[in-house]
């Protein structure tokens, strides 16, 4: 950390250049993810749209990042990229010393399960399954018997204070509830990172404070998080702001100067 | 995803949707219902022909020796009749070489028999059917008194004018009194009940109890034939099924020998086993069984698009809940798996109904019509069997296109 001045992007310091830089090695253990030259082309009825132009990013373990940028600018690109749910045209991606990038569709699935917990702006919870049942999918695919499913799906409910609404639907608990079941099921699995996308979109900002203290103490513990937001005040809530624009990184900052530059606008 | 776990996620996706999932698998329903009942029909109809039918005609192990088979089931084309009509008949004469010839330990009988008038002095004359009989033939028939006596051999040998009668033409002949030691009339000649005969039940709603039987050489074997010195059969049967073709060929080389047949002829007599009676029937349940199948399968094909529509909608409907279960680490497998399971126990379900309904049908037409239907255990294990091959084939394609999709888009999709 030594090495991370206050007035360069985080990005640009000498580590972290190291890490980017060593193109085809694997990260030291350190680095949750690694990101080289990432680029994202689509194919829009004949017009190439260029979503991500060489996205080099670098994240260790504990780190609590949120990803900002208007639309256009390829945040969900990278999100999607990230989260494993899609793969770059150019570039390396590498995910708890795996190389992502190269993978195939269920290689992805598997990685998907065991690395990443989605949170999402929708919440994206099967309507018709209890908030248990929801919690319990991502173990259902990691091939966990039924016994040590509903255990470990409870504890999570726990965790995020709804133990008490197990066996509640979707459409029966609050927005706020409904997100925190989310987190329930993205935390499962222990992943190695939870990945937000807009965590407090369809959020009032009471509750969206509310989950935003949740995710506050998850990194707290140790747990990586990676939150991809259009929202300044919550992206401010993250420890490091990395704001992307036309397919760039324009700014990488701790966030007490990403505050003072919004301060200052 | 393990497979009792798709189970109950497909069951629980059919419960919430019971009116559309049992439409979706009212095809595969009907088809099975149709498989079943026509298999019941078939298999019950074939029972009845080889147990009931050409099983109480024809005893075990035995065959008989006529001018031409008694027992024709299907169609006999017009040469045939013909041929049939040329041939002599079996003469009482034919029956010492003929026994002569057979191996040791084989039993035989003659018999004639004719439909006529009974009459008793307490009713009116009923028709029954009339057998002339000699030799072994009760044991060969396996027919017992329930009271009363067989004959004796000097009964059989002298030709007394004693009958052994059945039970429905005893309850006809002698409502109120006991029949035994009482005279019936036949043809004009009195004849002393000696016997009541066990019953040997009913075909087709016709009873086989009316029977009269008299020993061959008593007077009433004139009646039963207007040559007077023809017979209608000569039963051989032996201990061990090995046994009966050895016996048909020595009475076949001694028929040809008295017929003087030269080797190119073919036979002018018949040699009756179950087998040549079953012959035709064969034939024909081959086909039934093929129609019977063949065109419930039509149902079956238009069930199993119906089913793979229905999937095809489910799938673009849960695009977005597929996208979800991408997103949190399910595999293609997992996804083909789900739609796969869900398809075939939909199918499954319908094809369980269709058991059910198909089983009730066959029940149903047992009870109000004399055809024998029977539903086989091995057609309820194909008709389950149909409907989870019916759910997987209408499944493939949906299933893959749901497992193809991908993630991004699907959780796009709302």
């Amino acid at each position: 950390m030594t090495n991370e001045t206050d007035e360069a992007p985080l990005s640009t310091t000498a580590e972290r250049q190291i890490v980017v830089g060593a193109a085809g090695q694997t990260p030291g253990k350190d680095w949750v993810i690694v990101t080289r030259g990432l680029k994202r082309e689509y194919d829009m009825g004949g017009e190439i749209v260029r979503a991500l132009r060489g996205v080099s990013l670098a994240v260790r373990r504990n780190e609590y990042v949120a990803i900002m940028g208007p639309s256009g600018s390829g945040k969900s690109t990278l999100m999607n990229l990230i989260g494993c749910l899609d793969t770059p045209n150019e570039g390396e991606y590498w995910l708890n010393g795996q190389l992502v990038s190269s993978m195939k569709d269920d290689d992805l699935a598997r990685v998907r399960n065991k690395e990443i917990g989605f949170v999402f702006q929708t919440f994206n919870l099967l309507p018709r399954a209890s908030a248990l049942h929801n919690v319990e999918l991502p173990l259902v695919y990691a091939g966990i018997s039924s016994a040590e499913r509903k255990e470990r799906a409870f504890e999570a409910l726990k965790s995020v204070k709804l133990g008490d609404r197990v066996h509640h639907r979707p459409n029966e608990l609050s927005g706020g509830q409904r997100q925190r079941v989310a987190i329930a099921r993205a935390l499962v699995n222990r992943p190695s990172i939870l990945l937000a996308d807009e965590p407090t979109g369809n959020l009032d900002s009471a509750t969206s404070e509310e989950i935003m203290n949740v995710f506050e103490s998850l990194a707290d513990t140790g747990q990586t998080v990676i939150m991809v937001t259009h929202e300044p005040d919550i992206a401010a809530h993250a420890r490091r702001v990395v704001v992307l624009r036309d397919g760039l990184i324009a700014s990488d900052d701790r966030r007490e100067r990403f505050a003072a530059k919004m301060g200052g606008h | 995803m393990p497979f009792f776990e798709a189970v109950r996620l497909a069951l629980a996706t059919i419960r919430v949707q019971k009116l559309k999932s049992f439409f979706t698998a009212l095809g595969v329903c009907i088809g099975v219902m149709f498989l079943i009942a026509v298999v019941s029909i078939v298999d019950g109809m074939g029972r009845y022909m080889e147990e009931d039918l050409v099983g109480k005609l024809i005893a075990v192990n035995s065959f008989e020796l006529r001018h031409r088979p008694n027992i024709n089931i299907g169609d006999v084309d017009d040469a045939t009749w013909r041929e049939y009509a040329r041939r002599g008949r079996i003469l009482e004469s034919d029956v010492e070489p003929v026994v002569a010839a057979l191996p040791a330990g084989t039993r035989w009988s003659m018999y004639s028999e004719a439909s006529l008038m009974v009459e008793s002095q307490y009713s009116r004359p009923r028709r029954a059917q009339i057998t002339a009989i000699g030799g072994d033939y009760f044991r060969i028939k396996r027919l017992d008194v329930t009271a009363g006596r067989l004959f004796t051999p000097g009964e059989i040998s002298q030709g007394s004018s004693v009958v052994v009668i059945g039970p429905d033409l005893m309850k006809r002949l002698f409502p109120t009194v006991d029949a035994l030691g009482r005279q019936v009339k036949i043809g004009g000649k009195f004849y002393t009940v000696v016997g009541i005969g066990e019953s040997q039940g009913s075909a087709f709603g016709m009873s086989f109890d009316n029977y009269v039987y008299a020993p061959f050489r008593s007077p009433v074997h004139r009646l039963l034939n207007a040559q007077s010195n023809a017979i209608d059969a000569v039963v051989v049967q032996t201990e061990a099924a090995e046994a009966l073709v050895e016996a048909q060929e020595s009475v076949r080389a001694v028929m040809r020998g008295r017929h003087q047949l030269r080797p190119s002829q073919k036979d002018d007599f018949s040699l009756q086993t179950a087998d040549t009676a079953l012959e035709f029937w064969n034939k024909i349940r081959g086909y039934l069984v093929l129609a019977g199948v063949a065109l419930p399968a039509f149902g079956l094909v238009v069930g199993a698009i119906v089913i793979m529509n229905i999937m095809l909608v489910a799938v673009a409907e849960r695009t977005h809940e597929i996208g979800i279960r991408k997103a949190l680490g399910a595999k293609r497998r997992d996804i083909m798996i789900q739609f796969l399971i869900e398809a075939s126990t939909l199918s499954t379900l319908g094809a369980a109904l269709g058991i059910a309904a198909g089983a009730g049908l066959a029940l149903l037409i047992r009870e109000v019509s004399p055809m024998p239907t029977y539903v086989a255990p091995w057609s309820i294990g194909v008709g389950v069997l149909i409907g989870a091959g019916v759910g997987i084939l209408s499944g493939v394609y949906p299933a893959s296109r749901a497992s193809l999709l991908d993630p991004v888009a699907a959780l796009r999709q709302e």
